[in-house]
């Protein structure tokens, strides 16, 4: 009894040590979205391309698709647009864009000289679903499944690696349900 | 001539950093202008993090103070306003996390750290006495009965 009384610190410390290490390398600024499991938000915006055409959450139904949020503001999202592009014409993957706190014509000079790989784009200037969706920092992606459920959600920039590390294997995984 | 210049400049700045924390948000009382203080001040911004809703110019804190506003105009509670804010970024834009399995530890490490030292100084008072105790056992009755003759015997002496 004694005698493991002696070495109670070294336990102690061992357990704080393997809680902390664990915590090293983690990101604090990636949260985990709010949403995950739960129904894309309800809402009603127009189109970016036809102003006169409202969208809401039906967009979603149907078949597994990337939600990603973006603006002509957001540097980063200059920065992964031509992996977007990619993954819609190489890979075949549907991406919805939601235009975020952006004015249209900016959005769409944007587009016009850097391509568009959005099957569709929500144009949000006030940033009102982007709210709703707990969007904290463009650019953020949402993997959605066929049935407007989000399952996923990737904060910061898409590139090769975070396609294959974290977005390919949900996608699959939804579609193989599917 | 450089002080004045200095010194119009510092006012200058100063009108700019004042206008620019200032949200101009119309509350009826004071009452409830303290409630909505005491909201964002324990909402946690998820961009700037480590500051409180409050305190932060992030364009999402101001949009969370907005709707934070606007839920107290339209008359919801504290728990209400708080709840539609975990609801879209998490328990993380709680400064207070619900006391829950997940946040037992978190609630519980100060009383269980403060309930331990108390055990650990209590078994340590205890077994001292103990062995104080082993060490000067109590006396018997012959030896009480020496100790009063030789005490007796003592103040004789001193008096004679």
């Amino acid at each position: 009894m004694k005698r493991f009384l002696l070495f109670l610190p070294l336990l102690v410390a061992v357990v704080i040590g393997v809680v902390l290490f664990a915590g090293i390398g983690r990101d604090p600024t990636k949260l985990e979205s709010a949403l995950i499991g739960k129904p894309v938000p309800e809402f009603s915006l127009p189109d970016l391309h036809n102003p006169d055409a409202m969208l809401d959450q039906s967009l979603f139904r149907g078949r597994v698709t990337l939600l990603n949020v973006w603006g002509t503001w957001c540097p980063a999202c200059r920065d992964e647009h031509d992996d977007l592009i990619w993954l819609a014409e190489e890979k075949g993957v549907t991406i919805i864009g939601l235009n975020y706190k952006d004015n249209r014509e900016d959005a769409l000079v944007w587009l016009d000289r850097l391509g568009d790989p959005y099957r569709d784009i929500i144009y949000d200037p006030r940033g009102t679903l982007g709210f709703d969706l707990g969007v904290y920092g463009a650019p953020e992606t949402f993997v959605i499944d066929a049935g407007g459920i989000v399952r996923y959600r990737h904060v910061g920039v898409i590139n090769e690696a975070v396609w294959e590390q974290a977005l390919q294997p949900v996608i699959n995984e939804l579609q193989g349900n599917g | 001539m450089p002080r004045i210049v200095f010194l119009a400049l510092a006012v200058l700045i100063s009108g700019v950093a004042a206008a620019e924390v200032a949200d101009v948000y119309d509350f009826g009382d004071r009452a409830q202008e303290q409630r909505y203080q005491n909201l964002i001040a324990e909402l946690r911004c998820p961009k700037c993090q480590n500051q409180n809703i409050a305190d932060s110019s992030a364009p999402i804190a101001r949009d969370m103070r907005d709707e934070v506003y606007r839920m107290m105009k339209d008359g919801a509670g504290n728990d209400e306003i708080v709840e539609a804010l975990v609801g879209r970024f998490g328990e993380f834009v709680r400064y207070k996390p619900e006391f829950d399995s997940r946040t037992f530890l978190l609630w519980a490490t100060p009383v269980i750290g403060v309930f331990g030292g108390l055990l650990a100084v209590a078994v340590v008072i205890i077994r001292s006495r103990r062995r104080a105790g082993a060490e000067n056992p109590a006396l018997s009755a012959e030896e009480k009965a020496r100790v009063a003759r030789m005490l007796a015997e003592k103040e004789q002496d001193g008096t004679s």
